[in-house]
C-alpha cells in the first residue's frame, strides 16, 4: 500500500488546527446569543424587582439565638422580627413597635414588690418589668413544619432517613403550613437563650439581667446530658420567672435588676420569635445529615424569607407571603424630604420582591461587577478608592467623573464605632502601678501619635479623630475637643510639649531620669502582612518622634486574645461597634468591674476609677437629659485626663449607589432596612446592556495572532518535510 | 495483584495515622479549644461558662492525647485524638464547628471543584504535550528558541498574575463573560470558561517545558532512528512513538493528580467565586475549624494514596515489561 505521510499529515494537521480554534471559541459565541454576554445572573432573572448584593463570608448562624456578627444580622434581620425595631429615618436613633401594639410598658419594683414610680433611684429598684403586647393576625413563613394532614396531625412527623429519600433542601418538601405568631414563640426564644444546645453568646450578659435565665440554664444543662445528643429538647415544660406569657398575646419580661438599656436588646434578633414546631421539625433523624436545620434554614414572620440558602455560592430572600403587612415611614428628618427618602410615605412594605446575595470572596470581581451594573451598591476598597473619591480643596469627599457618569451616589456615615489604642493599666511602666509619672507617659504619647495622619494615609481620610470614648450618633457625644491632646479643634499640641511631658514623667529625651536607659515600649498586635507593616513602622515613627522605642509584639490572633486576657500587654490596639445607641454600650468598656484581665470583661485596658465607676453606674439608670450629659462630661473629662486609651478615630463608611437604588440613609443600628428599597429594575436592565456590550475587536487581533504564530511554524514544517523528501 | 493491593492498603495505614498525629499536632500547637470557643462565638460578651459548654458541646472538652483521670489504656483511648481518628477511618468526617455535615459538604463541593479542575488537566495535558512536542519537532531552529524563551516567561509570571489578567481584559474590559460566580446546570459553562483558561495558560510553561525534557530523551533512542529510517514523517514520529513510549513518566506527574482534582484549586476557587473544595479547605483554615481541616487533610492524603496506587496500575497498561507484585 502505497502512502505518503507529509502531505496526509498535513492535512490532517490543518484540520485539526482548525477545529481547535472552532472549539475554543464557540462556547464564546455560544454565549453571545443574548445581547449581554457577561451577565452572572440566569437570563429568567432579567427585568424583575430584584436587588443584588454580596456576603464576603459565609455566615455561621442564622439562628436568632446565636447569630450576631453583621454578616449573619444581615440575613436574620429581614426574616425575624422581635418586638421592636429602630425608625428608619429618624435621628437620634428611635425605638418603634414592629410586631407589638405599642412599646413595652415598663414598671419598677422594690425588694418588698411595691411598684416604684419611673422616677425612682436605681439602687432602689430590685425588679423591672416589661409588658409587651404583640398584633394578633401575624403568622408565620410557609413551612413544611406547620404543614399538616386533613386529620390535623403535624405531616412531616416521625420522618426518617427513608422518609427522607428524596429530600435534599427544605423546597424538596411538597406541602407547606403556616400559623399564627402567639407571645409563646417569644418565650420560647428567651428560654433557647439559656439552652445548652445553642451556646447563645449573649446568653452570660442576659444571665446578670433577666430573672431565673442562669438557674434555667443549669436545669437544661441536666436534662440535656440525660437526653440523646441529637434528640429535640422541647423548652415549653420549664418555666422560669424571667419571662411568662399573659395571654395568647401578651408577654412579661422580668429583669432582676435595673438595666434601661435591656429594651434596645428588644429590636435584636436575639429576642425573636421561634416556633417549637420548627425545633421539633429539625430535630427529627437524617435532618441534620442533609444541613437541615433552624441555623441554616430559618422560620420567621419578616417581609422576607431564605427562599435558597447555598451558603458556598448565594443566598436568596424572597417575599413572605404571609407578611403581616407595614407601611413605608411617613415622617423623618427635614432633609429626607428633599433627598426623595420620603417619595414612597405609605407604601406597602417590601418594596422589592427578591434580594440575592452572592458570595464575593475578593474585592477585584465584586468591584467590577459592581460597575458592571451587577450590584447595586458597593463599599469602597482601599485599592479602589482613588477611582471612585476624590476630595476638594475644602476636603469635602466628591465622587470622580467616571462614577458620576454612571450616575453612581455616594452615602457617608461616620459609624457608631471608636478605633483606639489602649494602655495596659496593670502595667507598671504605663499603667496604674506607675501613678503621675505614667499618667504624663500617656498624656505625652496621645499627643505625639498623629490620628490625623493616620486617617490621612490609611484610611483615605474616611474617618474622623475621636476626642473621648463616644462616637458621634450615641447621646452624650459633644463636638468639642480633647483639650489634653489639642489646643484648638483640629490643632494638636506641639511634640515639644509632649517632651515636656515626656520629661516630667521621669523619661527626657525619651531615656529614663533613674538609670539612663532609653524607653522601650512594647505594642501587642495580632496584625501581619504588608498592609499591617506599613502602619506597624508608622506607628514606631510616631513614638520616636520623643525618642521612645517601641517593639512590636506581632502574634497570632489566639495569642494576643490569651495575653489580653492574661493582663499581659502593654500597648494594644482594640475597636468597639455599638450594640445599641446609648452611651453606657461605650462607657462600660471603661468601667472597672469590666476589665478584661481576671474579670473576662470588655475593659481592656483594665482601666480602674473609683469615681469613674460611681458616675458610670448613676449615668447607666438615668434617661437622657441634661443631667446626663452633665455626668457624661465628667467622666469624658476624667478619660481625658488618665488619657488609658490614645482616643484613635471613628471610622466613615462610604458606599456606593446605583441611580436605580433607592431609599438609602445610613441606619447604623437598624438590621432590617432590606425592605425599604427600592429598586428601578428596567433603568438597571438598559443600563447594563449599554455598559456591557461585548468587545469585538479582540477576536480579530486573536485570529490575525493566531496566523502569525501558526504561520513561520507552517513554513517551518514545509522546509523541514521538503528537506526529508 | 489482590496481594499487591492489599499491601498497599496496610502500607497506607500508618501514613495515614501519622497524617493524621500531624495534622492534630500542628492545628493544637498554635490554637487550644478555648480560642477555637472564642472564635465561633464571638468577640463580645463571651463568659469563661459559655466557652465550656462550647467544648462540652463540640467535645473539646476532653484531653487532647492522654487522659490523666484515666488509667491504663483508658487513658490513653478515652482522649480527643483517637475518638476523632476513629471516626476519621471509618470515613464519619461528622460536623463541621458550625453544625454543617461535612461528609455533605464534600459532597456539594466537589462537582463544582471538578468542574474547573477536570477540564483544565485534560487540556491542560494536551496543550502542554502538543508544545512540547512541536518545540521538540522545531528543534534547531529559530522558532525552538523562541518557544523555549516563550516558556520561560510564561513559567516565570505568577499565577495570580493570570487571574487578574483574564479577569480584567476577558471579563472587564472585552466584557465576553462573567468575571466570577458560577451557575447550575448548563449555566454553569459560562463561569468555568475563564478560571479553564486561566489555569490552562498559566501552566504551559511549567507543563510544556517538563514534557520536552521528558520527550528529548526518548528522541535519541534506537527506536526512534528506526522509525524515521522507515520513512515515517517527524510528525507520526513524534506523536505516536516518542509520545508512547514517553508515557510513563507523563503518568507518574499526572495520574498521581487525578484523584487530586476533587479537592480543587485554592486560589482560582477564591478568585472566581467558585464554590468548591478549594474554598472549603481555606475558609475552614481560616475559621479554625478543627473537624473541616483535618477531613479535608484526611481526604487529601487518602486521595494521594489512590492516586500513587492509580499510577502503578496505570503503569502495567503502558508498558507490559511492568508487572505488579
Amino acid at each position: 500500500m502505497n502512502y505518503t505521510p507529509s502531505r496526509y499529515e498535513g492535512l490532517v494537521h490543518y484540520g485539526t488546527m482548525r477545529l481547535w480554534f472552532i472549539s475554543l471559541f464557540l462556547p464564546v459565541l455560544l454565549a453571545g446569543c443574548g445581547e449581554v454576554w457577561n451577565n452572572p445572573y440566569p437570563h429568567e432573572d432579567s427585568g424583575q424587582n430584584t436587588l443584588y448584593s454580596v456576603f464576603e463570608e459565609r455566615p455561621k448562624h442564622l439562628d436568632p439565638a446565636r447569630s450576631y456578627s453583621s454578616n449573619e444580622v444581615e440575613f436574620t434581620g429581614q426574616i425575624y422580627e422581635p418586638p421592636l425595631q429602630y425608625h428608619f429615618l429618624k435621628r437620634p436613633y428611635t425605638l418603634e413597635p414592629l410586631t407589638t401594639a405599642g412599646l413595652p410598658v415598663v414598671r419598677y419594683w422594690s425588694s418588698d414588690g411595691h411598684e416604684l414610680s419611673p422616677e425612682a433611684p436605681a439602687y432602689a429598684i430590685a425588679r423591672t418589668t416589661y409588658d409587651i403586647s404583640i398584633k394578633p393576625g401575624i403568622r408565620y413563613q410557609p413551612h413544611p413544619a406547620f404543614a399538616v394532614e386533613e386529620s390535623g396531625q403535624p405531616r412531616y412527623l416521625g420522618l426518617n432517613e427513608q422518609g427522607l429519600a428524596s429530600i435534599n433542601t427544605l423546597g424538596d418538601f411538597v406541602y407547606t403550613g403556616t400559623r399564627e405568631l402567639t407571645a409563646e414563640d417569644y418565650i420560647y426564644e428567651i428560654k433557647r437563650l439559656a439552652s445548652p444546645r445553642l451556646n447563645s453568646p449573649i446568653f452570660g450578659l442576659m444571665s446578670e439581667y433577666i430573672d431565673g435565665l442562669d438557674e434555667l440554664n443549669r436545669q437544661l444543662v441536666v436534662v440535656a446530658k440525660s437526653l440523646p445528643r441529637d434528640a429535640w429538647l422541647d423548652l415549653r415544660p420549664y418555666e422560669f420567672p424571667g419571662a411568662k406569657a399573659t395571654g395568647r398575646y401578651s408577654f412579661r419580661i422580668t429583669l432582676k435588676t435595673h438595666y434601661p438599656q435591656f429594651i434596645y436588646w428588644l429590636a435584636m434578633p436575639f429576642f425573636a420569635p421561634v416556633p417549637w414546631e420548627a425545633e421539633r421539625f429539625y430535630t427529627q433523624p437524617g435532618m441534620a445529615e442533609r444541613n437541615l436545620n433552624l441555623d441554616w434554614f430559618p422560620v420567621g414572620t419578616g417581609p422576607f424569607m431564605l427562599s435558597e440558602n447555598d451558603p458556598n455560592r448565594r443566598m436568596v430572600m424572597a417575599r413572605n407571603p404571609n407578611f403581616h403587612g407595614e407601611n413605608y415611614p411617613t415622617e423623618g428628618e427635614i432633609e429626607d424630604s428633599k433627598k426623595g427618602l420620603l417619595t414612597d410615605a405609605g407604601k406597602s412594605l417590601p418594596l422589592i420582591d427578591r434580594a440575592v446575595f452572592t458570595l464575593e470572596k475578593e474585592e477585584i470581581p465584586q468591584w467590577n461587577k459592581f460597575l458592571q451594573g451587577y450590584y447595586d451598591a458597593s463599599g469602597i476598597s482601599s485599592d479602589n478608592f482613588d477611582q471612585a473619591v476624590q476630595f476638594s480643596p475644602e476636603g469635602e469627599a466628591d465622587l470622580t467623573s467616571e462614577m458620576k457618569e454612571k450616575g453612581i451616589r455616594l452615602v457617608t456615615a461616620v459609624t457608631t464605632s471608636s478605633s483606639y489604642m489602649g494602655f495596659n493599666m496593670k502595667d507598671p511602666v504605663v499603667g496604674h502601678p506607675g501613678g503621675e509619672s505614667a499618667r504624663k507617659l500617656r498624656q505625652a504619647i496621645s499627643i505625639a501619635v498623629d490620628y490625623e495622619e493616620y486617617i490621612s494615609i490609611f484610611l483615605n481620610g474616611r474617618g474622623i479623630p475621636a476626642q473621648g470614648v463616644l462616637p458621634p450618633g450615641i447621646f452624650g457625644y459633644k463636638d468639642d475637643f480633647n483639650s489634653v491632646v489639642y489646643t484648638s479643634p483640629g490643632k494638636r499640641r506641639s511634640i515639644e510639649e509632649a517632651r515636656r511631658l515626656l520629661a516630667e514623667a521621669g523619661y527626657p529625651n525619651g531615656r529614663s531620669a533613674k538609670t539612663g536607659e532609653p524607653l522601650v515600649l512594647y505594642f501587642d498586635t495580632s496584625a501581619t502582612g504588608p498592609d499591617a507593616k506599613s502602619r506597624l513602622d508608622w506607628l514606631i515613627k510616631q513614638f520616636s518622634k520623643l525618642d521612645i522605642q517601641l517593639v512590636i509584639r506581632a502574634t497570632d490572633y489566639n495569642r494576643f486574645q490569651d495575653k489580653m486576657l492574661q493582663g499581659n500587654a502593654q500597648i494594644f490596639q482594640w475597636g468597639w461597634n455599638a450594640d445599641y445607641p446609648d452611651p453606657e454600650n461605650f462607657l462600660f468598656l471603661l468601667y472597672g468591674p469590666n476589665a478584661k484581665a481576671g474579670r473576662n470583661g470588655e475593659n481592656a485596658a483594665n482601666y480602674t476609677n473609683p469615681e469613674f465607676d460611681r458616675l458610670f453606674v448613676q449615668m447607666k439608670g438615668m434617661a437622657n437629659g441634661q443631667q446626663r450629659q452633665e455626668i457624661i462630661d465628667r467622666m469624658t473629662l476624667m478619660l481625658r485626663e488618665d488619657a488609658p486609651w490614645l482616643f484613635g478615630f471613628h471610622p466613615k463608611a462610604f458606599s456606593l449607589q446605583h441611580a436605580w437604588m433607592g431609599n438609602v440613609k445610613p441606619n447604623l443600628m437598624a438590621n432590617n432596612t432590606l425592605k425599604y428599597r427600592r429598586i428601578d429594575f428596567l433603568q438597571r436592565e438598559r443600563k447594563r446592556a449599554d455598559w456591557n456590550k461585548p468587545v469585538f475587536w479582540p477576536f480579530v487581533v486573536s485570529l490575525l495572532l493566531l496566523v502569525a504564530i501558526v504561520w513561520p511554524a507552517w513554513r517551518q514544517y514545509r522546509k523541514q518535510e521538503e528537506a526529508r523528501a | 495483584m489482590i496481594r499487591y493491593f492489599l499491601r498497599r492498603v496496610l502500607y497506607a495505614f500508618p501514613i495515614l495515622v501519622g497524617v493524621n498525629l500531624i495534622t492534630f499536632f500542628l492545628f493544637f500547637v498554635v490554637n487550644t479549644p478555648d480560642n477555637m470557643a472564642r472564635i465561633h462565638l464571638g468577640v463580645k460578651h463571651v463568659t469563661p461558662e459559655a466557652i465550656q459548654q462550647w467544648k462540652a458541646e463540640h467535645g473539646y472538652d476532653r484531653p487532647l492525647f492522654l487522659n490523666r483521670e484515666r488509667s491504663g489504656f483508658d487513658s490513653v483511648t478515652d482522649t480527643l485524638f483517637v475518638d476523632r481518628s476513629q471516626k476519621l477511618f471509618s470515613f464519619d468526617f461528622g460536623k463541621a464547628d458550625d453544625g454543617r455535615d461535612i461528609a455533605r459538604d464534600i459532597k456539594t463541593r466537589m462537582w463544582p471543584s471538578l468542574a474547573i479542575a477536570l477540564p483544565a488537566f485534560i487540556v491542560g495535558l494536551m496543550v502542554n504535550i502538543t508544545f512540547a512536542l512541536l518545540i521538540i519537532f522545531y528543534r534547531g531552529t529559530r522558532l525552538e528558541y523562541a518557544g523555549v524563551v516563550g516558556l520561560i516567561a510564561l513559567m516565570s509570571i505568577s499565577g495570580l498574575f493570570y487571574i487578574i489578567a483574564g479577569q480584567y481584559f476577558i471579563a472587564k474590559l472585552w466584557q465576553w463573560l462573567p468575571i466570577s460566580g458560577f451557575g447550575e446546570g448548563i449555566n454553569a459553562y459560562r463561569f468555568i470558561l475563564l478560571p479553564v483558561l486561566v489555569s490552562v495558560v498559566s501552566g504551559i510553561g511549567s507543563g510544556a517545558r517538563w514534557y520536552r525534557t521528558i520527550f528529548l530523551e526518548e528522541i535519541g533512542k534506537d527506536y526512534v532512528r528506526t522509525a524515521r529510517a522507515k520513512g515515517l514523517s517527524e510528525l507520526r514520529v513524534l506523536f505516536r512513538h516518542v509520545l508512547k513510549n514517553g508515557m510513563i513518566p507523563v503518568l507518574t506527574g499526572a495520574v498521581v493528580v487525578l484523584p487530586l482534582l476533587f479537592t480543587g484549586s485554592l486560589v482560582t476557587e477564591s478568585f472566581f467565586g467558585i464554590p468548591g473544595l478549594g474554598s472549603y479547605t481555606i475558609d475552614a483554615i481560616r475559621s479554625q475549624d478543627f473537624a473541616i481541616v483535618q477531613a479535608m487533610v484526611f481526604l487529601g492524603s487518602v486521595l494521594y494514596i489512590i492516586g500513587l496506587l492509580l499510577t502503578d496500575i496505570s503503569y502495567t497498561l503502558v508498558d507490559p515489561r511492568v508487572k505488579l507484585s
